[in-house]
């Protein structure tokens, strides 16, 4: 990591499947993953709806790309902030969502969670610790 | 003369579906698609608007689209009717005319 | 549409050799790709091969290059997981390579 790394926030506040947002916003968390870059995401309003687990799309004939949020730990991406009133909004619980883990390279590669459920005021404050800020 | 009206829009993004219900006529349907699918289902914060406003219409929602979202059936509220393609195919067919709100 | 040729079955593939039906792939073909990419395929090539199917059918991509290497490190070894032996059993790029062989999209990433 050198002094050149900046702090990536990728802010996701679209369904997925209506429009292409969400699946171009993982593409490029891929990408600036790739480049060593420090990336995390949020997901807020509808941006939840992301993670839902048993998403099915043979009936629509559209790639599902929920798997691919497990990969993320791969790429070193290891915080997915989802803002609790959101969910809440929603009827969503923690449960609704896809379980994503990591593995911790500082901790014998233990899997631990990659979600964080968020207030809609830390979520505030954690977009403001950023260097860029990215809106899908 | 009924009318089928589509809605392919969230109702937490856009007020589409809102608006949509207070135009309808006694009689239409209200086919929920894509993401208008998230307007169907219960306990969210906008389930008690849709059911007050939809009283008077038949609802229904794309359990495609559903499907797609990770939606199960179970969560779809009450007097909400689940219909496929199929099932929406015919409903296009047998009504008098289609309104898509966009 | 440029196509390989299996058998006498045509397979098509894009301007740069990534076969355009995911579904079309067959170990044959990928021999066939191989041979178009001047690389014999052995058992430790096959490994990898596998190792990205298995990855893609898991999690809908194809790793990066990084990512990949560092998730052979870890399930066959640091002999076969490093830069440099990855590099020899695909020259042109261990990602790149090795997914057009098996039949997967340019990894996410390469350009």
């Amino acid at each position: 990591m050198s002094e050149d790394v900046k702090k990536f926030l990728y802010v996701n506040r679209k369904a997925p499947y209506g429009t292409i947002y969400a699946q171009e916003s993982l593409e490029v968390v891929l990408i600036g993953a790739a480049f060593d870059q420090d990336v995390e995401m949020a997901f807020l309003d509808d941006g939840v709806f992301q993670l839902t687990k048993n998403q099915d799309t043979k009936g629509v004939g559209l790639k599902n790309f929920s798997p691919t949020f497990r990969a993320l730990g791969d790429y070193e991406v290891t915080k997915l902030y989802v803002e609790q009133e959101s969910l809440d909004e929603r009827g969503l619980t923690l449960d609704d969502l896809q379980d994503i883990q990591y593995e911790d390279e500082d901790d014998d590669w233990a899997e631990k969670p990659s979600i964080r459920v968020v207030s809609r005021a830390e979520m505030g404050k954690i977009m403001a610790n950023q260097d860029v800020v990215l809106s899908f | 003369m009924a009318t089928l009206h589509t809605v392919n829009k969230s109702p937490f993004q856009t007020q589409t579906l809102l608006s949509c219900l207070s135009h309808v006529q006694a009689g239409d349907s209200v086919l929920m698609i894509e993401d208008g699918v998230y307007g169907a289902m219960g306990s969210t914060t906008l389930a008690d608007a849709v059911a007050g406003l939809g009283g008077q219409v038949n609802l229904f929602v794309l359990g495609e689209d559903l499907a797609a979202r990770g939606i199960d059936a179970g969560r779809v509220a009450d007097g909400i009717t689940k219909i496929d393609m199929d099932g929406f195919v015919d409903m296009v067919a047998s009504t008098d005319r289609t309104q898509s709100w966009l | 549409m440029a196509a390989y040729d299996v058998n006498g079955t045509a397979v098509e593939h894009d301007e740069e050799g990534y076969i355009t039906n995911l579904s079309d792939w067959t170990p044959e073909l990928a021999d066939v790709i191989a041979k178009a990419e001047e690389i014999e395929m052995d058992d430790e090539r096959w490994a990898v091969v596998n190792f990205l199917r298995e990855y893609y059918e898991e999690y809908q991509i194809a790793p990066a290059v990084r990512v990949l290497i560092k998730a052979i490190k870890k399930s066959m070894g640091p002999e076969v997981g490093n830069n440099k032996y990855m590099y020899e059993l695909f020259p042109y790029g261990p990602a790149k390579q090795a997914c057009k062989i098996a039949g997967l999209p340019k990894p996410t990433g390469c350009v």
